[in-house]
């Protein structure tokens, strides 16, 4: 918390500059009042800022954040959930993979505003207190895990494949994680403990 | 990422408003796979964002009037999965299919891939042969442009400033057309197209010679093109292996790749007539 207040008041600052000079365009064009009205508002930043509703792990949460927020960025800094890793920050690695409504998706990649009227799941809700998903348990018995940052995006993925296709053929598995990159583990263990909950 | 507006409309009209409203400031967002990767490294700095999330008149996939119509807001994955898209226009869904990764099919949309006007983009070169219309709309009204004059060059596109892509629209293949699409890129997944070729063609009514044939590059021009000549050189011709690889000689003269990080010209017209011979090499029959 303390870290996204320093981040507003610098935001401030920024934004504050950015209205400044925004402003000076608009009015050597001459635009409308239309768009000064725009402008102005601009200035509290209010617009700026969206009160966003979210529903992660079953739970509504409430947030008032910069519009440039990213979902994994709200997930990670603003409520916590640090178990959705970044790697690239730019669609390749999957190391933020989160379902919405059961399908997987990159959290670096949208706006904590377009995952409004979802349903989240992070994988902080896929175990429950007291037992791990099927899942959880055949990476362990598997040996899939080495270092373990690709390893919640990829336990994402697979669970939205069993959700859709109990039964996922050695290929199909290959397909649903080709975008959850592992440099540790070679795949071929990965692919066995999805395979294992898989035949069950 | 710089501060912006974030602007959600519910509909199309409003949409369009806020968009002439704009006056060149604002960028709509999609599935922002491509948007998002932009404004975070900084190229582009928007002032305004309109979300095109909401506006359910954008989604959907359906066949009306003897055509079929996809909403610009459509995701990869759906096109992927549509069971008419498997039917009607079956190398359109293939193409979808092979887009990024399963993420990236799930929030990248049929727009964005368009308006994105990247000579590599995988969806195109399969509505180049289907002869696909691309809608255009403002607050003012609609019109319809060939999807061939849509992109004007990497990342140029004919769209207005005040201008909104709503959907695509072509008619069916018929149930007998030949038709595939295929890339060659550095690995199955995750990996820019070096180059693509999408197929349709129709035989006479003996299974014996082309009778319509069209066919799609992607990755060699600074546009997805035509292979025109390709085309004209294989009506009439019959299922030979001899035509079939002189059709993929001109397919690699007709391509005029550059050479990049991903690939050399040499290899790219190569690769590109021999995804010719691999599409069509199980219909011949011996010489
Ligand atoms: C990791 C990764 C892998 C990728 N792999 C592939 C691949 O294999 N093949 C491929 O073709 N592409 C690939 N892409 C590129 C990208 O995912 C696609 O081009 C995708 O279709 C873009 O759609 P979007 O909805 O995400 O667009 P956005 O990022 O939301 O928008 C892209 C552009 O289109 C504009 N726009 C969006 N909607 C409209 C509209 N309705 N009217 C007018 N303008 C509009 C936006 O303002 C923006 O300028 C990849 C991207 C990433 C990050
Ligand atoms: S951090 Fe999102 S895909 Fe790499
Ligand atoms: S276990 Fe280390 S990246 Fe996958």
């Amino acid at each position: 918390m303390l870290g996204s207040m320093e981040v507003d008041s610098q935001r401030q600052v920024d934004s504050s500059r950015q209205v400044d000079s925004s402003r000076q365009v608009d009015s050597s064009r001459q635009v409308d009042s239309s768009r000064q009205v725009d402008s102005s508002r601009q200035v509290d930043s209010s617009r700026q800022r969206a009160t966003v509703t979210l529903r992660v792990n079953g739970r509504e949460r409430r947030l008032l954040l910069p519009a440039r927020t990213t979902l994994l960025e709200a997930l990670r800094e603003n409520l916590g959930l640090t178990g959705t890793k970044e790697g690239c920050g730019k669609g390749e690695c999957g190391a933020c993979t989160v379902l919405l409504d059961g399908r997987p998706v990159n959290s670096c990649l949208m706006l904590v505003s377009q995952a409004e009227n979802h349903e989240i799941l992070t994988i902080e809700g896929l175990s429950s207190q007291e037992n791990l998903d099927p899942l959880q348990d055949a990476f362990i018995a598997h040996g899939a895990v080495q270092c373990g940052y690709c390893i919640p995006g990829t336990l994402m993925t697979a669970k939205a494949l069993l959700l859709i296709n109990p039964h996922p053929s050695r290929e199909q598995i290959q397909e649903a994680i080709a975008g959850n990159l592992c440099r540790c583990t070679g795949y071929e263990k990965i692919i066995e403990a999805i395979q294992s909950v898989a035949s069950r | 990422m710089r501060d912006f507006e974030y602007l959600a409309p519910s509909t199309l009209v409003e949409a369009l408003q806020l968009l002439s409203q704009a006056a060149g400031q604002a960028r709509l967002l999609a599935g922002g796979t491509d948007l998002l990767v932009r404004m975070k490294d900084g190229t582009v700095n928007p002032g305004q964002i309109i979300d095109l999330r909401q506006v359910a008149e954008l989604r959907g996939i359906r066949e009306e009037g003897g055509m079929i119509w996809i909403g610009a807001m459509t995701r990869h994955s759906e096109v992927a999965s549509s069971p008419l898209i498997q039917a009607k226009a079956p190398l359109f869904s293939e193409a979808c299919r092979l887009i990024g990764s399963w993420q990236i099919r799930n929030l990248g949309t049929l727009a964005g891939n368009l308006v994105n006007a990247s000579p590599a983009a995988d969806s195109v070169p399969p509505l180049f042969t289907l002869d696909a219309e691309v809608i255009l709309a403002n607050h003012r009204g609609e019109r319809t442009v060939p999807v061939a004059l849509f992109a004007e060059g990497p990342g140029r596109t004919c769209l207005g400033k005040d201008e909104l892509l709503t959907s695509i629209r072509f008619q069916p293949l018929p149930e007998t057309a030949v038709s595939f699409f295929l890339r060659a890129g550095q690995r199955r997944a995750l990996a820019i197209s070096k180059t693509s070729l999408a197929f349709t063609g129709i035989l006479d009514d003996r299974h014996s010679t082309w009778k319509e044939v069209r066919i799609a590059l992607g990755a060699v021009a600074p546009t997805v093109i035509r292979a025109h000549r390709a085309e004209t050189y294989l009506v009439g011709k019959p299922l030979s292996r001899k035509a079939l690889e002189e059709a993929a000689a001109i397919v690699s003269e007709e391509a005029k790749p550059i050479a990049d990080v991903r690939s050399t010209i040499e290899y790219r017209r190569l690769v590109t007539g021999n995804l010719l011979i691999q599409g069509l090499w199980p219909l011949m029959k011996e010489d």
